[in-house]
């Protein structure tokens, strides 16, 4: 398993647009992602969850990923994040 | 006549018939079904379609309110697949055996339940979106067009509640504004009304008997006429002409920098007088805030406003300036702006006593409130501090010996402050005189035109006989301005001008021509001088 922690610096947080694309990225890999924030934890794949989590602006999040392609999913993660939140 | 309150979303004026807007709400039934794959077919189906529509106004919506706003509508689709809607929608039809459209309404309400229940008001909003997919499927297994209808003449529309596709779907040459009921100002719907520009209220206690009846939107004020008497029309129509001329204005000049032909920038700042101004500020695209007068605070209330109360005044409007500069100018009252609370003695001549600094640095535990509350909220933004009737480099001495007492206690307390610039007001004959010396211990200058005129004339405005002497344009405050600008720049300082006559369009030129760095000027004039500088030469 690999995971790596980041924080959120979009001024919104983790809103619907960006979680929408994060979980069409994470559909590409067959490692299971998920995302924990305050305390809880969703599939990244699954958009009203990972909204349901409210993770605002300023938070800490981690990333984990299990499974095959877990190295690339990571990179892919953190790219992700890096770019959009 | 009758008066409504409710919630502005865009400062605008709309006149127009009300169309009173039902939505054809889905009534859906819970009914037992025999084949579960079959009616998880169906779903498939009327989701492919949801989505396809989803699509298409994306595309609207692209060309409508631009990109930007327009995502909304790819979210709708987005969630629309999410796994955890679709699981429970199948999971609803499987183990109750029931139709697809109860699955739809019964998931659509505990999604936009649980999102309704987050604390933060971005994710509470997204509620409404969860259940405009949920009704948009729903639609669409019935069979039913969730076309919001057309319009035939414009029209106010008056809404229980609008869902953003709805506000997009509305023929926007037909739209005049809306009222509803329901709704946040941070929904999308209010926010595709500002990008709009459509004067919208919420949280207006609206009656299905208004229905055809003439109505006004005062966006300024949040006030809703239905069947508004004559005066009160013309009213608003001379308003809303006006309106329709500044932003004729606006649109050609928005955007551009104030720039003279010969390429100096000029800082175009507005003054403001409360938290209010703000938006007006924004929409006049000023680059900054050149005078914000702190009297409002305290000549508002029957006691000292507190630090806590001063500190939230600042920080928004730092915040909402967001790193565009805002120059504070501390408590400026006596002369003609009287307090209760300060129990100030009667003076034989109040412009030429007790005010302004002259108070702070008298009553120093005044000043420091307001001090420690400025330096707070400049973490939160670009806050500059101006002082105003400033006499003597003593004084600015006293000044900054406090604020950096101040200084010192946020910092052993470990109170974040921003790096704040310090200037004076130039008003007083005496500042003139002195400013090659002042400029050596401030930031800038701002120069008070109109206390500066009236000391140097020796002519007190308030007196209508001396009008016919009374001249803004008299050459021994030309003479002043050009004095304190070379002075201020013989130091490296900057300096504006944030007295009416800054925003004398007839001189606007000749201050350039003088050097000037910064005018400030009421909201309303920022676009007609843009106009002039970007027209003008500094040499």
């Amino acid at each position: 398993m690999k995971e790596f922690s980041y924080i959120i610096k979009d001024e919104i947080g983790i809103h619907a647009r960006p979680a929408g694309l994060l979980a069409k990225e994470a559909k590409a890999f067959t490692s299971k992602i998920t995302i924990e924030a305050n305390g809880k934890s969703a599939d990244v794949t699954r958009l009203m969850a990972v909204m349901g989590l409210g993770v605002k602006t300023g938070a800490e999040v981690v990333i984990k990923a299990e499974g095959d392609d877990e190295d690339a999913a990571i990179a892919k993660m953190q790219e992700f994040m890096s770019a959009n939140l | 006549m009758e008066r409504y309150e409710g919630k502005s979303i865009y400062n605008g004026i709309a006149i127009g018939k009300i169309w009173f807007y039902e939505k054809s709400e889905q009534q859906v039934k819970r009914v037992k079904i025999d084949n579960a794959d079959e009616e998880i077919k169906r779903y498939e189906k009327a989701k492919e379609i949801a989505i396809a529509q989803l699509n298409q106004l994306y595309e609207k919506a692209v060309t409508d309110v631009g990109e930007a706003n327009a995502m909304i509508f790819e979210v709708h689709a987005m969630m629309l697949e999410d796994a955890d809607y679709n699981d429970s929608v199948y999971n609803i039809i499987q183990t109750e055996n029931v139709n697809a459209e109860y699955a739809v309404a019964t998931t659509g309400d505990n999604f936009s339940v649980m999102f309704a229940q987050m604390e933060d008001e971005y994710f509470k909003a997204r509620s409404a979106d969860v259940k405009d997919i949920s009704e948009r499927v729903i639609a669409a297994l019935v069979g039913t067009d969730t076309d919001t209808g057309a319009m035939d003449e414009p029209v106010i529309v008056a809404a229980e509640d609008l869902a953003p596709s709805e506000t997009v779907q509305m023929d926007k040459t037909k739209l005049l504004g809306f009222v509803t009921r329901l709704g946040s100002s941070n929904s999308h719907t209010a926010i595709l009304a500002r990008t709009m520009n459509i004067p919208a209220l919420i949280g207006v206690d609206i009656d299905s008997s208004w229905n055809n009846k003439m109505a006004i939107i005062d966006g300024r004020k949040g006030l809703l006429y239905v069947e508004p008497d004559e005066v009160t029309l013309a009213a608003y129509k001379a308003e809303q002409k006006k309106d329709e001329e500044a932003r004729e204005l606006l649109k050609s000049l928005k955007g551009l920098p104030d720039e003279t032909v010969d390429g100096k920038h000029i800082k175009l700042y507005a003054n403001i007088g409360s938290v209010a101004d703000v938006a007006n500020v924004l929409a006049n695209d000023a680059a900054g805030i050149g005078l914000f007068r702190s009297e409002f605070l305290y000549l508002e209330k029957t006691d000292y406003p507190t630090e806590e109360e001063q500190f939230t005044v600042y920080k928004t409007v730092a915040q909402n300036m967001a790193g565009r500069k805002v120059v504070i100018r501390t408590l400026d009252i006596g002369a003609d702006k009287q307090v209760d609370y300060f129990n100030m003695d009667k003076e034989e001549n109040p412009a030429m006593g007790y005010r302004a600094i002259r108070i702070c640095l008298d009553r120093v535990d005044i000043f420091k409130t307001q001090l420690r509350a400025l330096y707070r909220a400049s973490a939160f933004g670009n806050i500059s501090i101006m002082f105003p009737m400033i006499i003597s480099v003593d004084e600015v001495k006293q000044i900054k010996r406090i604020c950096e007492e101040i200084k010192t206690e946020l910092s052993e307390n470990g109170i974040a402050y921003g790096d704040v610039e310090l200037g004076v007001m130039i008003e007083t004959p005496a500042a003139v005189m002195i400013s090659d010396e002042l400029a050596k211990e401030v930031d800038f200058f701002s120069i008070g035109t109109n206390d500066l005129t009236q000391y140097t004339l020796a002519i007190d405005r308030q007196n209508a006989k001396l009008d016919n002497i009374y001249d803004s344009h008299h050459p021994a405050i030309l003479k002043m301005i050009k004095m304190v600008i070379d002075n201020g720049h013989a130091e490296g300082k900057w300096v504006g001008i944030c007295g009416e006559l800054g925003a004398d369009t007839s001189l606007t030129e000749k201050f350039i021509e003088m050097g000037i760095d910064e005018l400030s000027v009421s909201p309303s004039y920022i676009l007609p001088i843009r106009k002039i500088i970007r027209e003008a030469s500094s040499v």
